[in-house]
């Protein structure tokens, strides 16, 4: 199960050069938002937007290609998504939402589908959630000390932040690469994914990275009928270019081998927790 | 059609929300009411005077111990029900009506009003205020599965409601500090959202992606709690939410 139940995976990137040229990788959220958005499949997508403050995400709900467009890219922090999941069928009177996140947002979702506690009226209301692949997240204040302090740039002069090959990176307006190893991120990373036994959002519609797939593309898993439906005709109406993932490097066996790191490592974390005290331990979330 | 399951409404101090969540299901109401559950005693909506046998009580509002008959009724409710739910924040955890010290007289003297777990056992808890009539009808569902499907219905509907009994055992208090207590301060919160959506009176906003709870705001009717994928999360039934999603939407057809 470490990368859940799936009908199908491919590479695949957005044939729209507009997405694109501020997409993260392969541009798959943003164009299938998009496509979603013109055909009537969703009325309406919760993303990560911009704020006041740079690189701090604030979920909006996107209701135009552009406000799309505006909210293009990978923010390293916090983006509380399924704060406007009940807000979007009330002050915006949407009828099929769709949702962007984390795989802790997208278990989130389902929650809110199963267990619709103080979510009424949500639960039929999704219409395509899709997910992003996931390591960890970072405080937004961790974000600062990493890019101002460890990298020495301004958050507010940098035009793309990305976690590749072992590092994290910062790219600024000016062209100036600033990069530091994955490892001085880790004391940074938000304690709560320390639990999170998921890596490519396995309750998604449709989920979507840049792991496993060639620089520029993204790896696609389409999981459920209402994935399989949206992205069916999206890839009939021309939005996306594929590859099959077989024939792409690294592969799923990279995606795999990420997904079971992360799974074994917080899967210690969970144990580590039991005997956290002496004779006590820390909560279990998912007993 | 299987027989049905017997179901009442035992009204306490409540305002009546919860029922009229549960009819917000509109023609979903009929179809349970139809080949589900028979509503064998409901003061607003049968006329029955005293309080049947049935197979699931669900208990609306808390109890106000200086009213005899309603501390009466909810040890009767105990003692007839195979099955007690406690429907929305005000029967599970005492949610406004907790802390209206005598507002609510129809004697000036009726001041104290406690949720119903601290009277009697209770199974299992919706919370929320009102809960949602989506959740009262997955309740419903399931906890006809549990007593009248086939082996295999029972063991979903039983993974399913295990959570929300498990809510009744955990204790008749509830607000937003709990999200304090075994969620962000257990080093768990992830910063999603949920308990932000769930709040029905807005008492919670993000800051810095995670939540901010304003204590005058909060009703304590723990919806944030029990919405919060880190409070309880069975992965048996959430990857199978496709499948469930499917089931509910079947038998409500």
């Amino acid at each position: 199960m470490v990368l859940g139940n799936y009908k199908s995976v491919v590479a695949a990137r957005s044939t729209d050069n507009e997405i694109l040229k501020g997409a993260q990788d392969g541009g798959i959220v943003t164009q299938l938002f998009a496509y979603a958005l013109e055909e009537g499949i969703i009325d309406g997508a919760i993303v990560a937007g911009p704020s006041d403050e740079p690189w701090k995400p604030e979920p909006v709900i996107a209701t135009t290609k552009a406000e799309l467009l505006a909210a293009r890219g990978t923010k390293y922090t916090l983006s509380p998504n399924i704060a406007l999941l009940k807000e979007a069928t009330r002050s915006y009177g949407l009828d099929r939402i769709g949702i962007v996140g984390t795989p802790c947002q997208m278990q989130a979702v389902r929650k809110a589908q199963l267990y619709p506690i103080g979510m009424r009226d949500v639960p039929d209301k999704i219409a395509l959630a899709i997910g992003i692949f996931c390591m960890e997240n970072f405080p937004y204040q961790s974000l600062e000390a990493m890019v101002e302090d460890h990298c020495n740039v301004k958050l507010e002069s940098v035009k793309k932040l990305d976690i590749g090959k072992g590092k994290f990176w910062a790219y600024t307006e000016r062209g100036a690469v600033a990069q530091i190893p994955l490892k001085v991120t880790h004391k940074y990373e938000q304690p709560g994914c320390h639990v999170c036994l998921d890596y490519v959002s396995n309750l998604a519609d449709v989920s979507t990275g840049s792991v496993g797939a060639p620089d520029g593309w993204s790896t696609v898993f389409v999981r459920t009928q209402n994935g399989e439906n949206a992205w069916g005709k999206a890839i009939a109406a021309g939005c996306f270019e594929t590859k099959p993932i077989e024939e792409v490097k690294p592969g799923l066996d990279l995606v795999t081998k990420l997904a079971t790191e992360k799974i074994t490592k917080n899967q210690k974390t969970l144990e580590a927790r039991a005997t956290f005290g002496v004779g006590k331990g820390l909560r279990n979330p998912y007993i | 059609m299987v027989e049905k399951i017997t179901v009442g409404h035992v009204h306490l101090s409540g305002c009546t929300g919860c029922l009229v969540s549960f009819a917000d299901n509109y023609e979903g109401l009929f179809k349970i009411l139809d080949d589900y559950a028979d509503l064998v005693y409901a003061l607003t909506l049968a006329d029955v005077r005293h309080i049947p046998e049935m197979d699931v009580a669900l208990v609306e509002g808390s109890v106000c111990l200086q009213d005899k008959s309603s501390v009466e009724e909810i040890k009767e409710a105990r003692e007839k029900a195979k099955v007690v739910v406690a429907l929305g924040g005000c029967a599970a955890y005492g949610n406004i009506t907790r802390f209206c010290r005598g507002g609510q007289w129809n004697q000036p003297q009726m001041e104290s009003y406690v949720p119903i777990a601290e009277l009697i056992d209770v199974d299992l808890y919706i919370p929320g205020c009102a809960p949602t009539p989506q959740q009262i009808r997955n309740v419903c569902i399931m906890a006809y599965l549990l007593l009248k499907g086939n082996d295999e219905q029972k063991e979903l509907a039983g993974a399913y409601l295990k959570p929300l009994m498990d809510l009744a055992q955990r204790g008749d208090e509830a607000c937003g500090c709990d999200l304090m207590y075994d969620v962000i301060n257990q080093g768990l919160c992830m910063g999603c959202g949920s308990c932000a959506a769930a709040c029905p009176v807005r008492a919670i906003s993000m800051e810095y992606g995670k939540p901010n709870i304003d204590r005058d705001l909060c009703i304590k009717c723990g919806a944030c709690y029990a919405q919060c994928p880190r409070s309880f999360f069975n992965f048996d039934v959430m990857n199978e939410f496709e499948g469930i999603s499917e089931l509910i939407k079947g038998v409500m057809e």
